[in-house]
């Protein structure tokens, strides 16, 4: 019970005794504490009905982070625009952009993929540059700005092709085929990158100036203002650093299934902010931990394998599931919004 | 002298910027189709690129219509898309299980209950949002995530045809020479007009989105407002599920109403009602609504490639909303006409005010709040 005594908050002066649950419904690390205990239920739920067909191997586990390397690292992104009290639907679409883009400029123009990832890393960061340029500076409301964004690069994907490109490229094969070996089981390049960047929001959110702002501005944008927080410039860095993690997650997409396609990712978005509130980052902004993303799509990762290994259930229920268990993580949001109100 | 107040009433007026976007895009179609507002009789049908357009438009404006009340209450609602999807599955694989497909009773039960898992979805986001306080965009999430699975689930994966005439009347048949959905659409429209401006309903709807708070402590039931207009929504969108499948006589769990709530949401704005809510246009709604269609259509008979329809949207979309923002119209055009504003303000405005005081005060919170 380590995690109710460290929180320095005060309602020990008002009420002399808050029962232990009441404390605990006020911890704001409950959320990620109920995912992480939910993906362990799953896991050990998997373990024990589905031992004989080898989901215990460390290998599954690897898969996890293989298989959704891409997804965490745009809901990464997303984890900052939603910290900061925004939305961002462009994120499916970037994806789609970018594994069109990567994969035109690869085999139709003929350019070497180390020159083609900078070139789309920036595309997509300066898309995520625009929209919060246009939202900060003419307070248009991020939903419709983002909204344009969506239509823009799936737009922008069509006009590129209208068939998918596969990707043949040797030195791109060879990069998605890379294995980085870990004793029990193997990573691939896209799931260590993901870590790596998971690594790197968890630090600029929690060690730095910067990150302290998205929370600030997303807590209370008023009182982030009066405190002289640079607003605008937080609120469009977000914004970048969103369309940078689409980019780089259109990127690792492409290395995972070497081809460019107009559909690809459609809907991605909301997997990307599903696996944001399960992991319970207040969608209001200002609230929430980076870490909680990398459960909230462990979590929903996990439902797809079970559902593979279950074999007899259809892809349909993944999208019942995440939408079950984003009731509930709201609903769980809801009680502590209340909690900590009343 | 006479002429500038009669023209800034005009501009000032909400429908204004709406309607001027419609009857321009509508004019760029004359060069590239001349016969374009031509309307032929054949087999006692009306035929034409305008009875075209709102034919095809018409699940848009429906589901625009209901969109518009649930914004004016500040909310939003995104599980639109995956209501149609659910209403047109449930509808389709009732009727297709019926041995005589074209029975009435079996066609008309059908509908109910297509519409009742409408109301459900309805009921249950209206008790999200307003019992458990839940933020709307977030509420209406479940059901948009969820509800595609379960159209799936309800057509088992396939893609469920029917054939059966009278259900095939709502999406695709005729009546008095016009398509049968224009009447839908027309009914819905003037009921819905007559309710919130003919009744003290659309007042309490725009006070609720102004500031439920206060209008709950004022006496207005405000959560009970609320339910009731998410309800209307998910039916409106029920009815335009039952129109999308019945065009086509059949039930696409995955692709039925694919991105129509963005859409939607684009036409209210478009048609000038703000996201922050508290104000109304059931007109602009279905400018709005028109607009889109109108665009689409004019991407097609100019010749301009399909695949450019999404960038074409994007670029009006842009356009569309920095035109309405405040913000922008005031960095662009006070900078360039920056003596024009203040020269009139001295001369023109004290004898235009009391010349114009009826368009006057519905024009100026507009311009405040849009």
């Amino acid at each position: 019970m380590s995690t109710t005594t460290k929180t320095p908050t005060a309602p020990e002066s008002r009420t002399p005794a808050p029962s232990r649950a009441a404390t605990l419904l006020g911890d704001r690390r409950l959320p990620v504490l109920v995912t992480a205990g939910l993906f362990l239920a799953m896991y050990v739920a998997g373990l024990s009905r589905y031992q004989n067909y080898g989901f215990g191997e460390p290998q599954v586990f690897m898969n996890l982070f293989i298989d959704n390397g891409y997804l965490l690292v745009a809901a990464v992104g997303v984890t900052f625009v939603i910290l900061s009290g925004g939305i961002d639907l462009s994120v499916g679409s970037v994806i789609g952009f970018t594994t069109m883009f990567t994969a035109w400029l690869v085999e139709r123009q003929g350019l070497p993929i180390l020159v083609v990832i900078p070139m789309a890393l920036a595309v997509g960061a300066f898309g995520g540059f625009l929209m919060g340029y246009v939202i900060h500076n003419f307070e248009i409301q991020p939903f419709i700005v983002t909204l344009a964004g969506l239509f823009l690069f799936r737009g922008l994907c069509l006009v590129i092709s209208k068939e998918s490109i596969s990707i043949g490229d040797p030195s791109v094969s060879s990069m998605a085929g890379a294995q980085v070996n870990l004793g029990a089981g193997f990573l691939s390049i896209g799931a260590i990158v993901a870590l790596v960047v998971l690594a790197g929001a968890f630090y600029v959110l929690h060690y730095t100036r910067f990150g302290r702002r998205v929370y600030a501005v997303g807590g209370n944008e008023q009182s982030a203002l009066l405190m002289g927080l640079p607003q605008g410039g937080t609120k469009i860095a977000v914004y970048t650093i969103s369309g940078f993690c689409s980019a780089l997650a259109g990127l690792l997409f492409t290395l995972y299934i070497q081809s460019g396609d107009p559909l690809h990712a459609t809907g991605m978005e909301l997997d990307a902010i599903a696996a944001v509130v399960i992991g319970g980052t207040l969608l209001t902004g200002g609230s929430g931990y980076v870490i909680g993303t990398l459960f909230g799509v462990l979590v929903l990762g996990l439902i797809k394998s079970i559902i593979q290994f279950e074999g007899t259930l259809s892809s349909w229920w993944t999208k019942i599931a995440t939408g079950v268990l984003l009731c509930a993580f709201i609903l769980i949001q809801r009680a502590m919004t209340t909690r900590k109100k009343a | 002298m006479t002429t500038t107040p009669r023209w800034r009433a005009l501009t000032h007026h909400h429908l204004f910027w709406p309607v001027a976007v419609l009857v321009v895009l509508l004019l760029v179609n004359v060069p590239f189709t001349p016969d374009f507002f031509s309307i032929r009789m054949t087999n006692g049908h009306l035929h034409g690129s305008l009875v075209s357009i709102v034919l095809f438009g018409s699940p848009l404006i429906l589901v625009a219509v209901g969109m518009t009340l649930v914004i004016a209450t500040g909310g939003i609602d995104l599980s639109v898309g995956a209501v149609v999807a659910i209403t047109g599955a449930l509808t389709c694989s009732y009727i297709s299980d019926q041995s005589d497909q074209s029975a009435l009773s079996g066609v008309f039960l059908a509908m109910g209950i297509g519409l009742l898992a409408a109301v459900i979805c309805g009921l249950w986001n209206g008790f999200l949002v307003a019992r458990m306080g839940i933020q709307p965009i977030i509420a209406t999430l479940i059901i948009m995530v969820a509800g595609r699975g379960v159209a799936q689930l309800i057509t088992d994966g396939q893609i469920i045809t029917v054939n059966s005439e009278p259900f095939k009347m709502i999406g695709g048949g005729y009546w008095l020479t016009l398509p049968f959905s224009i009447f839908v659409v027309a009914v819905v429209v003037a009921v819905t007009v007559m309710l919130t401006r003919r009744t003290a309903l659309g007042l309490l709807v725009e006070s609720v989105g102004g500031n439920a708070e206060a209008s709950r402590l004022v006496g207005i039931r405000s959560r009970r407002i609320k339910i009731m207009v998410y309800v209307f929504c998910a039916v409106c969108a029920g009815i335009a599920g039952l129109m999308i499948s019945s065009n086509t006589s059949a039930a696409d769990g995955n692709n039925a109403g694919l991105w129509i709530e963005l859409d939607a949401i684009l036409a209210v704005v478009i048609g000038g009602t703000s996201l922050l809510g508290g104000r109304f246009s059931i007109g602009g709604t279905v400018v709005g609504a028109l607009v889109i269609q109108t665009l689409t259509t004019t991407i097609y008979t100019i010749g301009v490639p399909t695949q450019t329809n999404l960038v074409f949207k994007a670029a009006v979309v842009i356009v569309v909303c920095l035109l309405q923002s405040p913000k922008f119209r005031a960095k662009v055009f006070r900078g360039k006409f920056g003596t024009k504003p203040g020269a009139k303000g001295g001369t023109g405005q004290p004898a235009a005010a009391p010349a114009d005081t009826a368009p006057a005060p519905e024009a100026a919170p507009k311009m405040e709040v849009s």
